[in-house]
């Protein structure tokens, strides 16, 4: 085999077996940034090593075995330096026990996935920056590279790099324990995790900064995330919730951006082109939330009125009733003025402009929307309706001033100048929904 | 990207042999594997071609059916997944994990209007779209 290949096939395989990997070890040596380091070396070990041996039969048994070599010399060392204190050689020696390289064959079918879950829950641990946590997730366990992170996140890779080292650092400063968080502490440390897989969908998916409306690598890197999130902890409906909102968005996303870049919102977008297979694998995820019967949270809410819009093959067969009715819910489990600005959305879909523009008019002093383009923006949608061209046209203009990305403020713009002399079409029928859009 | 895995059919699979426990419990750690890890999108398994029919196409109007069973077994499909990876690479490595002790698995990376490059231009774009919304309304009709 050809050692360009061989390096492709170990990339591959890296990413498929890097979080497993430094998952196993950090339950060992009870540092991540040392079980990543290790890992690391394992995979350096790789790549000079299969070119001319070829790749091994079981390539993620003989890394983890390679790895825990590797943690077992490290541990050693630490003995020997450290023979002045019995308790802590005999603590590090039970280690050294554990860490026994196993039978190659064997060493993937120890029980990794509680292992993976406390890896999530570490590299999302609440005493680190909400940055940090995204690129440590990003990196621990989607196998990213520092330079893949920065590219995505369009930052450069130094300050990625710093953010990955911190992180660590912080997590072993603060002795944060390698384990899955229990009772009472589980609630808050899910919402994090949770938390971080939804922001780097985000980012992908609204691409708040920059010229691409899209960034589909973060989408699926978050996507993934979540599935397998839910596939451990599948006792927690907000997992599968956050899965089955992310699938209905990604349904979505060869629809949203126009031939030339340009954003489409959800109901003008051409349902031909959204994604059945995520529709349906939403709509699962949805079911799996029922099936736990419990109360639904504000993933599922999200997630459930994303299914009202994925069930409707057009845009007027929208159950806005049942939407409003999703957000009203929503604003009592996460009260917020942009969930509120959803719900004013929805009430003109099902009662009619007047009814949204009252309730939107309602959130006008609200300090947190202030700055936020879409409140003018779904402003000037209801007077468009309304015929009240000019306020609309004063509306379209400040949201676009409000706004960071360039495509979405050209639309802006565009309707701005479409309200001019009061002829104002309306053939925009469509409504910029945050939430769900 | 996304990939669709085909897998070619045998001559157990086409004479109707159903798997064994043993191959159904392999195969349902492999599937499972492949949720956790966040890849399966879909995935099903297909009867053999002799339930199966095949309609063929020669010029605007001729059409002719033929009923299965087909020959040509090694090039007939028994089942597919559809699966969402980050590259061939990652897809492959996937695909030789796969519990099949015979036979053999295609992996095609399915078309994304990316694909195209810079010869599927903004203007192609739009004709593609309008030709999916002509189809779409013809297919109401």
């Amino acid at each position: 085999m050809l050692s360009s290949e061989t390096h492709r096939a170990v990339e591959a395989i890296w990413r498929i077996e890097s979080a497993k990997i430094i998952a196993a070890l950090a339950r060992r040596v009870r540092d991540i940034g040392l079980a990543e380091e290790l890992a690391q070396e394992a995979l350096v070990a790789a790549l000079e090593r299969w070119p001319d041996q070829g790749i091994p039969d079981n390539p993620g048994a003989w890394l983890v075995a390679v790895a825990k070599r590797r943690a077992i010399d490290f541990i050693r060392h630490k003995v020997l330096r450290q023979r002045k204190e019995p308790e802590l050689a005999r603590e590090i020696e039970a280690q050294l026990q554990d860490a026994a390289p196993p039978q190659t064959d064997a060493a993937l079918d120890e029980p990794v996935d509680d292992d993976l879950l406390r890896l999530i829950f570490i590299a999302c641990h609440p005493v680190l920056s909400t940055e940090a946590r995204v690129a440590l997730t990003l990196r621990l366990l989607g196998g990213l590279t520092t330079e893949e992170i920065a590219r995505a996140f369009l930052v450069p890779e130094p300050t990625i790099a710093q953010r990955i080292v911190r992180a660590k650092r912080t997590l072993a400063e603060a002795h944060v324990p390698f384990e899955v968080p229990r009772g009472s502490e589980l609630a808050g440390r899910l919402a994090s995790v949770l938390e971080v897989i939804y922001l780097i969908f985000n980012e992908g998916y609204a691409a708040t900064a920059g010229d691409r409306w899209l960034r589909p690598e973060l989408c699926d890197e978050a996507s993934r995330l979540g599935r397998i999130l839910a596939e451990l902890a599948p006792a927690e409906p907000e997992a599968h919730g956050l899965v089955a909102l992310m699938e209905f968005q990604a349904s979505r996303s060869r629809a949203r951006v126009g031939p030339g870049g340009e954003p489409i919102l959800l109901l003008d977008q051409n349902r031909a082109r959204w994604d059945h297979v995520l529709i349906r694998r939403g709509f699962a995820a949805l079911a799996r939330v029922d099936a736990l019967g419990r109360v639904y949270g504000p993933y599922a809410l999200q997630a459930a009125i994303a299914g009202c819009h994925a069930r409707a093959s057009v845009a007027a067969e929208t159950d806005w009733e049942r939407i409003a009715a999703l957000y009203d819910a929503l604003a009592q489990v996460v009260p917020s003025p942009v969930v509120e600005l959803n719900r004013a959305v929805a009430l003109a879909m099902a009662f009619g402009p007047a009814a949204g523009l009252e309730a939107v008019d309602a959130l006008n002093s609200e300090p947190l929307l202030k700055n936020y383009h879409l409140l003018p923006s779904v402003r000037g949608d209801f007077l468009v309706k309304l015929e009240r061209f000019d306020e609309a046209r004063a509306e379209f203009e400040r949201a676009a001033t409000l706004t960071r990305n360039r495509r979405e403020r050209e639309l802006l713009s565009e309707r701005a100048r479409r309200c001019v002399g009061g002829s104002g079409s309306t053939t925009q029928k469509g409504f910029p929904i945050h939430v769900d859009g | 990207m996304r990939v669709m895995v085909i897998v070619k059919a045998t001559r157990d699979s086409e004479a109707g042999v159903l798997p064994s426990e043993r191959e159904l419990a392999e195969m349902g750690q492999y599937n499972e594997a492949l949720v956790q890890a966040g890849l399966m999108m879909a995935g099903e398994g297909l009867q053999p071609s002799s339930k199966g029919a095949r309609v063929k196409f020669s010029g605007p109007n001729q059409r002719t059916v033929t009923d299965g069973p087909f020959a040509e077994t090694k090039e007939l499909i028994a089942g597919f997944w559809l699966w969402r990876c980050r590259s061939m690479d990652e897809a492959v490595e996937w695909a030789k994990r796969a519990p099949f002790q015979e036979g053999e698995v295609e992996i095609r990376p399915v078309f994304e209007a990316e694909d195209f490059g810079e010869a599927f231009t903004p203007e192609l774009r739009a004709q593609e779209e309008r030709l999916r919304a002509k189809i779409e309304s013809s297919a109401k009709l």
